[in-house]
């Protein structure tokens, strides 16, 4: 089993297609939203697919032929350690854990548990917290 | 029983016993209080967490020909100068004009620690001894005269546990504060927080020599808001936000390690400030109060959704459960988070003890006590009956 992290974005007149559903039925993939937002412009999607490599490489192959914008999506954060000062602000809206303060009050950030949902990059007060690709 | 005099002659000598807050808890309940108060002489505390009312003087000297100057700006964050030709002050809220929440007071007054050149550019209307209109140049903490914190209110005596009882998320200055309840914050360092080690403010008063910024400063005077009458436990703590200080200390001395530009998303511009305090174990009493750990002292927990000024509350909590990280509110087990950095007000303590054992910081008996009998008053809304002053 394979797995890939992905950011889908529609245009408007993509945004009534069920792509996951595709990508489930004709593909075989496992697909888990990590995040989804629709606009009135576009639609924006984090996903994560899981099953034969080969069918992950078919299944975005089928999203570029619906001219669906695929592009890999952020592997972690990075959390600038000059700049933290280990405060625990961003540990106040992080819904999976992956950013605790340990015994010493030492920040910790584990990638593992991180869906990537960036509630902490406006958290920090001192802008340590970013994506990183 | 010990004096002033007696803590700073051992200080001196190099034989005084020095503990953190934090250490002196853990004496305290394996040998008691009693044996605390015979053996330990200075007992360090610290905090590190975002202070607003936060602020420092500047003075720049006299460009020629001279300029009073009426309307300043550093870095495009305006400054207040109404004060006399040069001098400034920096608040640490104020926002730039150009760049509003991405840069404000307290990120300048750290850019200035930093060692950062900043441009400074003001504006005046001309006198006949102060000819010059208009000045743009750049300056820096070593090319300017006096630059001091003066800090209005620092070192909360005690704060509220936030929480969001409302459906959409809050931006607040105690952080996001999830729907429903979906999180908790505090903003205390609990037993090592300077106040709460001398609840009743017997040892902490106007001239007490402290460690601010990374550099010697002093209890300039009570701070904005002190509510000394706060409800309190039977161990002297206060159960709710109470007494505040007025702090000051030389910018010049001071470190970036311990004074951080901060911006809390939505609400605004902040300042990490670092203090610590050492409390002087004259007696039983204070070796008592040094003493009381973080499962004694209680924080009330408060509704952010509501928007006036009496919000409700929900129970207190001590510092213990809220480090253990749950508290359960309104029937729901709830995540909790500080807002201040735990880690470094420990080191702030560990620096302070450091300092006092290399005989390099004495302790100041306080040249007045803050006052004690001041309650915090309400702005009640009066339509004024008279017109300003006008031409």
């Amino acid at each position: 089993m394979a797995q890939q992290r992905v950011v889908l974005t529609f245009q408007r007149w993509q945004l009534d297609q069920p792509i996951t559903y595709r990508l489930v039925k004709d593909f075989d993939l496992v697909t888990n939203i990590l995040q989804a937002k629709v606009t009135p412009d576009e639609g924006r999607m984090s996903l994560e697919l899981s099953g034969l490599e080969q069918n992950i490489e078919q299944g975005i192959k089928w999203l570029k032929d619906q001219q669906v914008i695929v592009y890999p999506l952020a592997t972690g954060l990075s959390v600038e350690k000059d700049s933290c000062v280990d405060c625990g602000a961003c540990t106040a809206v992080c819904p999976t854990g992956a950013l605790e303060l340990d015994k010493d009050w030492t920040l910790n950030y584990e990638e593992d548990r991180c869906i990537l949902c960036l509630a902490c990059v406006p958290a920090c007060p001192v802008r340590a917290i970013q994506e990183r690709e | 029983m010990k004096t002033y005099e007696e803590i700073n002659e051992k200080i001196r000598k190099g034989r005084a016993v020095v503990l953190t807050a934090e250490e002196v808890v853990a004496l305290g309940r394996e040998k008691g209080v009693g044996h605390v108060a015979e053996t330990v002489d200075v007992v360090t505390t610290g905090t590190f967490g975002p202070m607003c009312s936060s602020g420092a003087f500047l003075n720049f000297g006299h460009s020629d020909p001279p300029i009073k100057m009426q309307k300043v700006w550093i870095n495009d964050v305006p400054v207040f100068a109404g004060l006399a030709a040069v001098d400034a002050y920096i608040g640490a809220t104020e926002l730039s004009e150009k760049v509003g929440f991405d840069y404000g007071g307290g990120h300048l007054i750290e850019d200035l620690i930093a060692g950062k050149t900043v441009t400074l550019r003001a504006v005046s209307y001309g006198t006949d001894c102060y000819p010059r209109r208009e000045i743009e140049t750049e300056i820096s903490l070593e090319s300017i005269n006096q630059a001091f914190l003066f800090n209005p209110r620092n070192a909360y005596q005690n704060y509220n546990i936030a929480v969001n009882s409302s459906d959409r998320a809050l931006n607040t200055y105690m952080g996001i504060l999830l729907p429903n309840f979906g999180n908790a914050t505090y903003s205390t360092s609990g037993e090592l927080s300077p106040l709460l080690n001398d609840p009743l403010y017997r040892t902490t008063g106007i001239g007490t020599k402290i460690f601010l910024g990374g550099a010697q400063g002093f209890v300039a005077w009570e701070g904005t808001q002190h509510n000394p009458k706060q409800a309190r436990g039977d161990n002297g703590e206060p159960l709710a936000p109470a007494g505040t200080l007025s702090l000051i200390g030389d910018m010049k001395s001071m470190s970036t390690r311990y004074i951080r530009g901060a911006y809390y998303y939505k609400y605004g511009i902040s300042l990490f400030v670092g203090v610590g305090i050492p409390i002087p174990i004259l007696d039983e009493e204070m070796a008592r109060f040094v003493c009381t750990g973080n499962d004694e002292i209680f924080a009330t927990a408060v509704d952010y959704s509501v928007e006036s000024r009496a919000k409700p509350s929900f129970g207190r909590f001590s510092y213990a459960e809220l480090r253990r990280g749950k508290i359960t509110v309104n029937g729901k087990e709830i995540q909790t988070a500080p807002l201040s950095s735990l880690k470094r007000a420990r080191e702030i303590a560990g620096v302070l003890k450091g300092w006092i054992e290399d005989g390099q910081f004495t302790l100041t008996a306080p040249v007045r006590p803050l006052a004690g009998d001041w309650s915090f008053k309400p702005l009640n809304i009066v339509p004024p009956k008279t017109e300003a002053v006008s031409s």
